[in-house]
């Protein structure tokens, strides 16, 4: 590779990305919003590589899937976000831990 | 040259701000964090060269997903010192996770290579000729014509399923009732009185507030 940016530049910067991202999983498990601000930051790592190999491979179908993961993410938020407010509005938390109503 | 040095500035920005999204204290800060390393990842898209990307990344994230969590942040009256309680216990394993996983996947990344007729599978070679958005239009509006409109549907559910979720029907709230206004009649809203001129006006004494006298211009001396 040389100096040149390469796919494994890319695919550094990703795999750090991605355990960015789920460290922040285990570290923040009782606030739901940063949880979801994690996935996001994995969902970037993913988009991140399937961009580097399209680049890479010069095949444009990569980028196209890029597109539909970022569909995917921003209707995740939407809903995450709205489960986030309804359950705020009902319990008065938003504690993970507290979220144990359908336990049976 | 210019393309590495950008490259290493700009990961090493996003991976620094990626760090800090999960290690905020405050989370208003971790959305903000959450909005740089959104641009930063625009720039390695840009230097990757998928133009069209970084800028729906910009748009799409930045502009929309971005702002959202920032509203739903500022909008919940959270006590936020309380959801910090279990940083040090957690640390531990998320970090063992963590390194395990980062572990495997240096591995992965050590190990792995390009097979040998990889560049005779490809789907659909990008062309030097047409720019990026150009080629992306083409190919989406063509062949995943059908999985763009299941996209769409997709978008479509999470709208009416976001505005379902958080509509809240409040009972002092006023509605339009579209059955009451359609059956009401004239005899029930209308009652015509004969009225002697005058009569009304001498009985109330129609009170008419006083209109303020417009206060007087003070001269204004510019200083020349």
């Amino acid at each position: 590779m040389g100096t040149e940016v390469g796919l494994s530049h890319f695919l550094v910067v990703s795999a750090i990305l991605l355990v960015l991202g789920i460290f922040g999983i285990f570290l923040n498990r009782k606030n739901v919003i940063i949880i979801l601000m994690s996935i996001e930051l994995i969902l970037l790592a993913v988009n991140l590589n399937l961009v580097a190999f399209s680049a890479a491979l010069g095949d444009l179908v990569g980028q196209v899937f890029a597109m539909f993961v970022l569909t995917v993410a921003a209707a995740e938020a939407a809903i995450g976000l709205a489960i986030v407010v309804i359950y705020f509005r009902n319990r008065g938390s938003i504690q993970v831990e507290d979220v144990n109503l359908m336990k049976g | 040259m210019i393309a590495t040095i950008a490259f290493y500035v700009f990961s090493v920005i996003l991976l620094a701000s990626a760090a800090m999204v999960v290690s905020s204290r405050n989370p208003v800060h971790s959305v903000l964090f959450l909005i740089l390393s959104f641009f930063n990842a625009a720039a390695l898209f840009l230097i990757a060269g998928a133009e069209f990307l970084a800028m729906i990344l910009l748009i799409v994230y930045v502009g929309a997903v971005a702002v959202l969590f920032l509203f739903v942040v500022m909008m919940l009256d959270i006590d936020f010192a309380e959801l910090r309680g279990g940083f040090q216990r957690y640390l531990p394993v998320g970090a063992t996770v963590g390194a395990v996983l980062f572990i495997e996947l240096v591995l992965v990344l050590g190990g792995w290579k390009f097979a040998p007729d990889a560049a005779t599978l490809r789907l659909s070679p990008a062309s030097a000729q047409v720019s990026n958005t150009a080629a992306l239009g083409r190919l989406l509006y063509t062949d995943y014509v059908f999985l763009f409109q299941t996209a769409g549907l997709l978008l479509l559910v999470a709208m009416i399923g976001a505005i379902v979720l958080t509509l809240r029907d409040r009972k002092t709230s006023r509605h339009q009732s579209i059955r009451t206004q359609t059956e009401r009649t004239v005899a029930e809203t209308l009652e015509m009185v004969t009225v002697s001129l005058g009569a009304g006006v001498k009985e109330t004494g129609i009170f008419r507030p006083k209109v303020a006298e417009p206060e007087p211009v003070e001269e204004v001396h510019h200083g020349h």
